[in-house]
């Protein structure tokens, strides 16, 4: 008879978090940077002003949930498809929103660093 | 799980070697410019909306809330008939606290509440909602299988209390009024507040410790 491959070494156990998948993220911050809360804000801000119901904004982000990632960052990107989706509806359109990204990204890349990053100085 | 995403990748080095900031980040700087210019939303506002509820709005209006209605039991019938009505009494009214319901966890029930749709929240009062509340796990499995999610928080529920499990909307948000705990007899409405935790007004907690933490 021959002798079993020894099988000491580590348990095999799965790590904490995956048997608290929920309670391990307890402490985690609500927001993890800046334009999470702003994205947030807007879209809070806009159903205050009427622009778009309470209603319809949880039907959009709830939709726009279930296409992305289970995690905070996948949360927030969810906001904002949500909120990009709703504007393109009434007030902004979709390729108004890429215009205005891509000057923002020209006024970024021409200010030197550490200057105030103003649309006008995007060539 | 990883993928390679050219598209992602070419991202990346673009980042390494300019100060873009992220892409959502310009894409949100994108649409605010854009409203703030079509007047739709006041850039003071969006401000002050960021502060607030990064700093000062936290569960404890809702903790006070609670104390209030361990107190009071007019208070405290008030606010489980119409708690948008109570709430505004007190001064806290807000975001989110039109339709607000509260419902009571008693000796033998135990009330949980979730959004299985995304992540309605009554943060007028409770602040944002904690990341495990808006996580597709949390939303499937607080209505599936609530007495494993209250487990994983530390909650063993007896079998003989119930569990209700409240499906927030925009709607219509909840909120659970938790049992007070005994031994709390002497403590005014500061002291009690101090107790209450922001997971037992969701309902992920139960049994509050009459020390504060």
């Amino acid at each position: 008879m021959t002798k079993s491959p020894s099988t000491c070494g580590r348990a095999i156990l799965p790590a904490p978090d995956a048997l608290h998948p929920l309670a391990s993220r307890d402490g985690d911050p609500v927001f993890a940077e800046a334009w999470q809360a702003q994205g947030l804000a807007l879209a809070d801000c806009l159903v205050r002003a009427g622009v778009f119901s309470a209603d319809d904004w949880a039907q959009s982000l709830g939709a726009a949930v279930r296409e992305q990632a289970d995690t905070t960052e996948g949360y927030y990107l969810a906001v904002l498809s949500a909120l990009e989706r709703l504007l393109d509806d009434g007030p902004l359109t979709s390729d108004q929103i890429k215009e205005r990204r891509d000057a923002w990204a020209r006024a970024y890349e021409a200010t030197p660093h550490g200057m105030p990053v103003e649309l006008e100085n995007a060539p | 799980m990883s993928s390679f995403d050219p598209n992602k990748i070419a991202d990346i080095h673009r980042h390494l070697h300019s100060h873009l900031p992220p892409e959502p980040a310009l894409r949100v700087k994108a649409i605010e410019s854009l409203l703030v210019e079509k007047g739709l939303v006041d850039p003071q506002a969006v401000d002050a909306w960021i502060e607030a509820y990064t700093e000062d709005i936290g569960p404890k209006r809702g903790a006070r809330v609670v104390a209030r209605a361990w107190l009071d039991p007019a208070f405290k019938a008030q606010l489980l008939d119409d708690a948008g009505a109570a709430v505004a009494e007190m001064g806290l009214q807000g975001q989110a606290t039109g339709h607000l319901k509260a419902v009571e966890n008693t000796p033998t029930t135990h009330n949980l509440v979730v959004c299985t749709l995304c992540s309605c929240y009554p943060f007028g009062i409770l602040g944002m909602a904690p990341a495990w509340y808006k996580a597709a796990e949390y939303r499937a499995r607080a209505v599936r299988d609530p007495r494993g999610v209250l487990r994983e928080f530390g909650v063993d529920l007896d079998e003989s209390i119930a569990v209700r499990v409240w499906d927030s909307t925009a709607e219509l948000r909840y909120m659970v009024l938790p049992q007070r705990p005994a031994g709390t007899e002497g403590l005014d409405e500061d002291a009690l507040a101090a107790l209450v935790t922001r997971n037992a007004m969701i309902g992920t907690d139960r049994d509050l410790s009459p020390e504060a933490a």
